[in-house]
């Protein structure tokens, strides 16, 4: 048996949430409202995250691109998709939702830019 | 001299959705001045996401936020003037700009909308002691540098502050390779939302050290540590308490103050809690025709609400510039009730509601003085309690909101003050 | 007999250092000054009170004395003559007790002794009158129309570039370790701090960088060492002086660094008063001053503590509270919330309190500008022209037949009529793109900070000329820009941009290029 302390992020509250696992039942106490226990099942299950950065564009009016993965990535996950990230380089103009990295570090998931960047 | 019917100080996300209202609402003489070199204003450096659940009900990274309403400013084809500083605005709206190509021009503006947004407090305020090297930034600053100009700042950083842009660095800074070795926070609560200290911080194992504070800064040139101690309940540093941090970066993520120089060069008395100016239900300012939204009003959490206030200030702009065009412009509504926060509640926005012209409703923004559990938020109209709800936690990081109806004060027409508090029981 | 490379060789570029520059180089010799960090007004004369003394404070006879009155007379014609931003506001000493008034008489007749004019006594109620929010204690004060607030930094740099353009050669970057007379001369040992020292000479070849930089850069000093040689040297270099003056001569001695901190204020608490107030000293010690500064704001301070570190110029939490609990003695209501900036400065104290000024006996042509302490911004106008007379007299060089008198600073183009402006912006539109909002301070007149003779090369020395990021927000939104602009007219990398002197510097790597550290998931 394992015992987790987390807090809950929906609301202001931050419940203090404590999850119990148990071979393969888990319980959640603490939670305020049903939200607080979907989280904490996440959260323990399978967290994930968005990641956002940027990348350096090449002959574009401001040097570098935000970007984001589209859909979030299992949070064990987020330096690999950093590495690919940072080594990433792109040639201007770039448009925002352009794919900057696709199937990002074997996530599944695509890196696309979320500004648009013009040619200098 | 040259008149527009609406000029709008600001191209960041007040006065972009300011515009926007303002042209649904039939105004197409319209110009935006915005002093960068694109539109979109901080929101271009806001590079992570979280933005727009409640606009568009989807999570958008800040660029992508600024980028709906760009879009609706280009659609409508709203003029706009980048890298143009707006060097004056008087009480009669006689706004001046500067900018390159036409030098420096002065034009009447039928309304002026202000959405200058805001600044960072800087170190100075705080007079923390020690030496003044490189390497000591305030959050945002250092979030333009890397994620708009490409530089980290440094490879270890402290955080003073837990500011939503500081969690937010700290994050960043460890993505990009830096190591974050603490965020301290002077109050016994963060200022920042939850989801920004367990995504931020939790995550990546950074330490919050509530009711600490930086009480000394080491190095001459480039910054080489920090003295972190704790405060006891009025905030002096408890002696014995004091940590060595070796650190080559302090970011500071201490507050924000609505930039209001102009406003107060037009005339424009500002409320001392806010710092931002003090407005009617109609977010008019006290100089006729000139409106205010967004952060240069009052600092906002969320990016959603900075929209929708700034909408309603555009479509008044909009009502106020067509009522003075119109041959029986009406005089301006005279009954006047005053606003007032007591009890826990710090400011609210407006502070003045216009009773005969209001509108349907009328939502009230304000912040609580410290984090309280199980109150309730009432509202009274006089001595009398028209209504409450009930939080089951208050806290001063989270901007609140009632909305008052106009049908309701109709039943007390003598109402003379209205006032919003927090009650235990 | 070897022959100098220079007639004078001026060590340090503080205000001291600068005016007596200035002032050799109306004669017919060369000078050239020596500075170790990376511009003028580095050390003691960019942290101080910013006050041009009446000249009531030193003992009668001094040199202090003298050469306080003496530079205070000649602060009109200077600040006209080099666009010093400079303003007799008038001074207050204010005197708590009836107890106390023989010792607000004693200063007024030593300064009357002293050559002060105009001063006089005046009644706690007119003091009022003159300055609404003095302390309701106050039962008299002296009254000095003749003291005055001043810009240190430009003052300091008005003197340098002025010299400069009169042929005074500058070394940045280039610390002296060591000082040796051989036979006539002095050999002074030299090290480039930094990449390399800089030289800036008028009418030499020019650098590559943008902008007609005036500077050569690294062409000096090879491998890190050189030596200077001059005929004469003139030691200012402020709480090292002592160092120096004991490199050469047997008669010791010793300056104690005291150091001062202050507060900045808002401009907005700026009108608080308008004459520069000191507190006389009596029960409560020596007080502080609260004084309006040239550009509006309101500075309040010094403590002083004498410390062993030459390099010491950090504030503490005891002194700045000391700063504010002294300042509130004489002057009520100052509006603590709107401190802007704190900061503290050394004054170069010497043992004996008094100037130290010309050759000792033992070195014939080493020329003491040592101890240097308040009111030494005061006096250095007259300081520079006596040691630069004795030097000049010394070497029998005459006047220039031509010396350029008048130098003009950097418009501040927001402050200028709005005709003006408009003309300014339409002939360099750069004028019109404001940088630091907080001070209105435009990239044009960034970027003549820069093309200027002695341009700045850091940060700070941008701010110190135009005063960009000196106001509330302290460069929160301007020091990206600044940088930008810094870095394109220079060619410096932004990664070697720096706040000041080298180790300063402002980022670390561009995000792409710093090295890999491993990281952990929580």
């Amino acid at each position: 048996m394992e015992v987790k302390e987390l807090i809950c992020i929906n609301c202001p509250m931050g419940c203090p949430l404590t999850v119990t696992i148990d071979g393969d039942s888990l319980s959640v106490t603490g939670n305020t409202c049903p939200r607080g226990a979907d989280y904490a099942r996440k959260e323990i299950l399978s967290p994930t995250r968005i990641v956002t950065s940027s990348v350096r564009v090449n002959g574009g009016t401001i040097a570098r691109v935000s970007v984001k993965t589209r859909s979030d990535i299992p949070k064990g996950k987020i330096f690999d998709v950093m590495k690919e990230i940072r080594a990433a380089q792109l040639e201007a103009p770039v448009e925002m939702g352009d794919v900057v990295i696709a199937d990002c570090a074997g996530t599944g998931v695509d890196v696309i830019a979320t500004k648009s960047v013009g040619r200098a | 001299m040259r008149y527009h019917d609406i000029v709008i100080v600001g191209g960041g996300p007040a006065g972009l959705a300011a515009a926007a209202a303002a042209r649904k609402a039939g105004i197409s003489d319209l110009l935006i001045l915005e002093r960068d070199n694109v539109l979109g204003g901080i929101l271009n450096q806001c590079i992570h996401n979280g933005f727009g659940l409640h606009t568009f009900n989807e999570e958008l990274t800040g660029p992508e936020y600024a980028a709906r309403y760009i879009a609706q400013v280009e659609e409508e084809k709203i003029p706009y003037r980048l890298n143009t500083i707006v060097a004056d605005i008087t009480h009669d709206r006689q706004v001046t700009y500067i900018n390159r190509e036409e030098g420096l021009v002065t034009i009447r503006a039928g309304a002026v909308i202000l959405a200058m947004g805001c600044r960072e407090r800087p170190r100075g305020a705080l007079n923390t002691p020690g030496y003044r090297p490189a390497g000591i930034y305030s959050a945002g600053t250092a979030q333009r540098l890397m994620n708009i100009e490409g530089y980290l700042v440094g490879r270890e950083a402290v955080i003073l502050g837990s500011g939503d842009i500081g969690l937010i660095m700290a994050r960043r800074m460890t993505l990009e390779g830096a190591k974050v070795k603490a965020v301290a926070e002077i109050m016994p609560y963060s200022g920042g939302l939850k989801r920004n200290i367990v995504q931020c911080l939790d995550d990546y194992g950074i330490p919050l050290k509530l009711s600490h504070t930086v009480v000394q800064i080491h190095g001459k040139d480039r910054l080489t540590g920090v003295t972190i101690a704790e405060v006891d309940a009025d905030k002096n540093p408890v002696p014995g308490t004091e940590e060595y941090y070796s650190c080559d970066t302090l970011l500071l993520s201490v507050g924000l103050i609505p930039e209001n120089e102009l406003s107060k060069g037009a005339g424009i008395s500002l409320n001392r809690v806010t710092s931002g100016p003090n407005v009617n239900d109609r977010l008019e300012t006290e100089a006729e025709g000139i409106y205010a939204c967004g952060n240069v009003l009052h600092v906002h959490d969320l990016v959603d609400f900075v929209s929708q206030e700034a909408a309603l200030a555009g479509e008044n702009a909009a009502e106020y510039v067509k009522r003075k065009k119109s041959p029986e412009a009406a005089a301006k509504p005279a009954r006047r009730i005053p606003l007032s926060a007591e009890n826990g509640v710090r400011y609210t926005v407006p502070q003045f509601l216009e009773a005969d012209g209001m509108r349907d409703t009328v939502t009230v923004r304000f912040r609580v003085a410290d984090v309280y559990k199980d109150r309730y938020i009432s509202v009274y109209y006089d001595e009398k309690r028209i209504m409450r709800k009930k939080k089951k936690v208050l806290a001063p990081g989270e901007m609140e909101q009632v909305t008052l109806t106009r049908k309701s004060l109709e039943e007390h027409p003598q109402t003379e003050r209205i006032t919003i508090r927090t009650e235990v029981e | 007999m070897k022959k100098p490379q220079y007639d004078v060789a001026v060590i340090g570029g503080g205000v001291i250092g600068c005016a007596v520059a200035r002032e050799l180089s109306r004669y017919d010799m060369s000078v050239c000054l020596l500075e170790r960090t990376e511009d003028v007004c580095s050390g003691t004369s960019k942290a101080n009170s910013a006050i041009i003394h009446a000249g009531y404070d030193a003992p009668s006879g001094s040199l202090m004395a003298e050469m306080n009155v003496e530079g205070n007379r000649l602060m009109d014609r200077l600040a006209e003559e080099l666009d010093i931003p400079f303003r007799r506001n008038g001074s207050l000493v204010l005197c708590f007790s009836e107890e106390d008034m023989p010792g607000l008489q004693a200063l007024y007749v030593r300064g009357v002794a002293n050559g002060v004019p105009q001063l006089r006594i005046i009644s706690g109620e007119e003091v009022r009158r003159m300055e609404p929010n003095i302390a309701d204690e106050v039962v008299a004060a002296l009254y000095a129309p003749t003291g005055g607030i001043v810009c240190p930094f430009n003052m300091t740099v008005a003197l340098a570039e002025n010299a400069y353009e009169n042929g005074a050669e500058f070394r940045f970057l280039t610390e002296v370790t060591e000082i040796r007379r051989d036979g006539e001369l002095y050999e002074l040992t030299v090290r480039s701090n930094g990449d390399g020292a800089v030289v800036c000479v008028k009418g030499a070849a020019c650098g590559e960088g943008a902008g007609g930089t005036n500077r050569l850069i690294g062409a000096a000093v090879e491998g890190g060492e050189g030596t200077v040689t001059a005929r004469f040297v003139v030691n200012a270099a402020g709480v090292y002086a002592d160092r120096f003056h004991n490199m050469v001569s047997r008669r010791r001695i010793s300056i104690t660094p005291r150091r001062g901190s202050y507060c900045l204020l808002d401009r907005e608490a700026g009108g608080h008063v308008d004459k520069t107030v000191f507190q006389l000293p009596g029960r409560y010690g020596k007080g502080v001053l609260v004084t309006p500064t040239i550009h509006g704001n309101l500075l309040i301070g010094p403590t002083a503590a004498d410390i062993g570190d030459k390099e010491g110029t950090y504030t503490t939490a005891e002194e700045l509270a000391e700063v504010t609990a002294k300042s509130a003695c004489g002057v009520k209501d100052i509006p603590y919330r709107q401190v802007i900036t704190s900061f503290a400065g050394l004054r170069a104290h010497e043992a004996g309190h008094e100037f130290i000024l010309g050759e000792p006996e033992d070195a014939p042509g080493f020329f003491d500008a040592a101890g240097i302490e308040s009111p030494g911004l005061s006096s250095a106008p007259a300081i520079g022209v006596r040691l630069a007379e004795e030097i000049a007299r010394k070497a029998g060089a005459p006047l220039k037949e031509r010396f350029i008198a008048t130098r003009r600073g950097i418009p501040h183009v927001a402050a200028l009529d709005r005709e003006a402006r408009a003309a300014l912006i339409a002939e360099r539109p750069d004028y019109g793109t404001i940088v630091c909002r907080c001070e209105n301070v435009s990239e044009g007149e960034i970027v003549d900070s820069i093309r200027r003779p002695l341009g700045a090369r850091s940060l700070d020395g941008i701010k110190r000329r135009v005063r960009q990021g000196m106001g509330r927000c302290q460069a929160g939104f301007c020091t990206p820009r600044t940088m930008e602009i810094l870095s394109r007219e220079t060619g410096i990398p932004m990664e070697k941009i720096c706040k000041n002197r080298p180790g300063s510097e402002m980022i670390c790597a561009a995000v792409t290029e710093r090295k890999e550290q491993e990281h952990e998931i929580s």
